[in-house]
């Protein structure tokens, strides 16, 4: 359940920056992340939610998008998503590779934006 | 309105994992974050380590767990300095819990801070504690496919102790398979196979220690 700790620093983040736009209210935040960051986003939600539920953010949405896992092989460069979310092991499919890769996107964690309703703003 | 952030999310952990390694090279302190699942043998390897190297070296251990103190009475028995981190459902330490409980140990003068994590073999591995070194802790009674199954947590790790060997004739476990798929995922791994038992195989992991300890000394 690391979504918990997660869900918390998202929180911090969110009132931040809200208070730097002058605290207006809150309507969605967008979170991307990677295929490799471990992350259920059903249990993200739950934790969001639960933590957001009775305060001035409650009623807010998360959204959530997967950012896919590419590697760049070793042998040959090329980029490749595998199939699974084996790294390490995973066959190139244009030399056939199969371990030593390097991971180009896929660790991500982080906000992207953050929705605000403008007519509570200052 | 749409308003552009894009700011990592661990941020917060990682700041202040920052500040604790920045606290450790002041004063000169080797930290290591030791990880493993429930029962494979954290808190004995500790225990062993405490008492063979006590003349050697002043040390303190943070444990995390999810309750008890069990553990921190534990390796106080050896006489080092302990400090119990509960956190209360949490899988993993985090950076701010580690710095709250540096703050209750004196460390001037501490050569080596071990930091127990949470028995899991997956959340620790996302959250830097400001160790010099994570060193994940595998038992012959886990089954060798271990490192294929958790690949993150093998393959961050500077070494692999490879507890409980004096129990390998009774179970299924192959040393080798094991060690190799640990040194394909990560080709710096150090591998130390141990009875923390019978004390088989222990004076690797201390020459280990010894040379990360050397290392850090300024």
């Amino acid at each position: 359940m690391h979504e918990l700790s997660i869900a918390q620093n998202l929180l911090a983040i969110i009132q931040e920056e809200m208070h730097k736009h002058g605290t207006p209210r809150l309507i969605s935040v967008k979170v991307r992340h990677g295929r490799l960051s471990a992350i259920v986003p059903e249990a993200l939600e739950m934790a969001f939610e639960a933590l957001t539920i009775d305060s001035p953010l409650a009623g807010a949405r998360l959204d959530t998008e997967e950012v896919p896992l590419v590697l760049a092989c070793r042998a040959c460069g090329k980029h490749f998503s595998p199939e699974s979310t084996d790294y390490v092991f995973a066959p190139c499919p244009h030399c056939g590779e199969e371990i030593g890769h390097t991971v180009v996107s896929g660790k991500e964690l982080y906000i992207e934006y953050l929705e605000l309703d403008e007519a509570q703003g200052t | 309105m749409q308003i552009p952030v894009v700011r990592n999310i661990l941020e917060a952990n990682a700041r202040v994992s920052d500040d604790l390694k920045a606290l450790f090279a002041e004063k000169g302190i080797l930290a290591l974050n030791i990880m493993s699942s429930p029962g494979a043998g954290k808190t004995t390897l500790l225990e062993r380590t405490l008492t063979d190297l006590k003349s050697e070296f002043s040390m303190a251990v943070i444990e995390g767990d999810l309750q008890t103190d069990n553990d921190a009475q534990r390796v106080a028995a050896t006489g080092a300095q302990a400090v119990q981190i509960n956190t209360e459902g949490g899988c993993h330490l985090t950076s701010a819990q580690v710095l709250a409980a540096v703050k209750e140990l004196s460390i001037d003068g501490l050569d080596i801070l071990f930091i127990e994590n949470v028995g899991n073999l997956v959340c620790p591995a996302e959250f830097d504690v400001g160790e010099d070194h994570k060193i994940t802790l595998l038992s012959v009674t886990e089954g060798d496919d271990k490192p294929e199954k958790y690949p993150l947590m093998f393959n961050i790790s500077s070494a692999l102790v490879l507890n409980k060997v004096d129990l390998l004739p009774y179970v299924e476990f192959n040393l080798e398979r094991a060690g190799a798929f640990a040194k394909k995922l990560n080709n710096a791994l150090k591998v130390f196979p141990v009875s923390c038992r019978t004390g088989e195989g222990l004076s690797a992991w201390y020459d280990w220690l010894r040379a990360a300890r050397a290392a850090k000394k300024r």
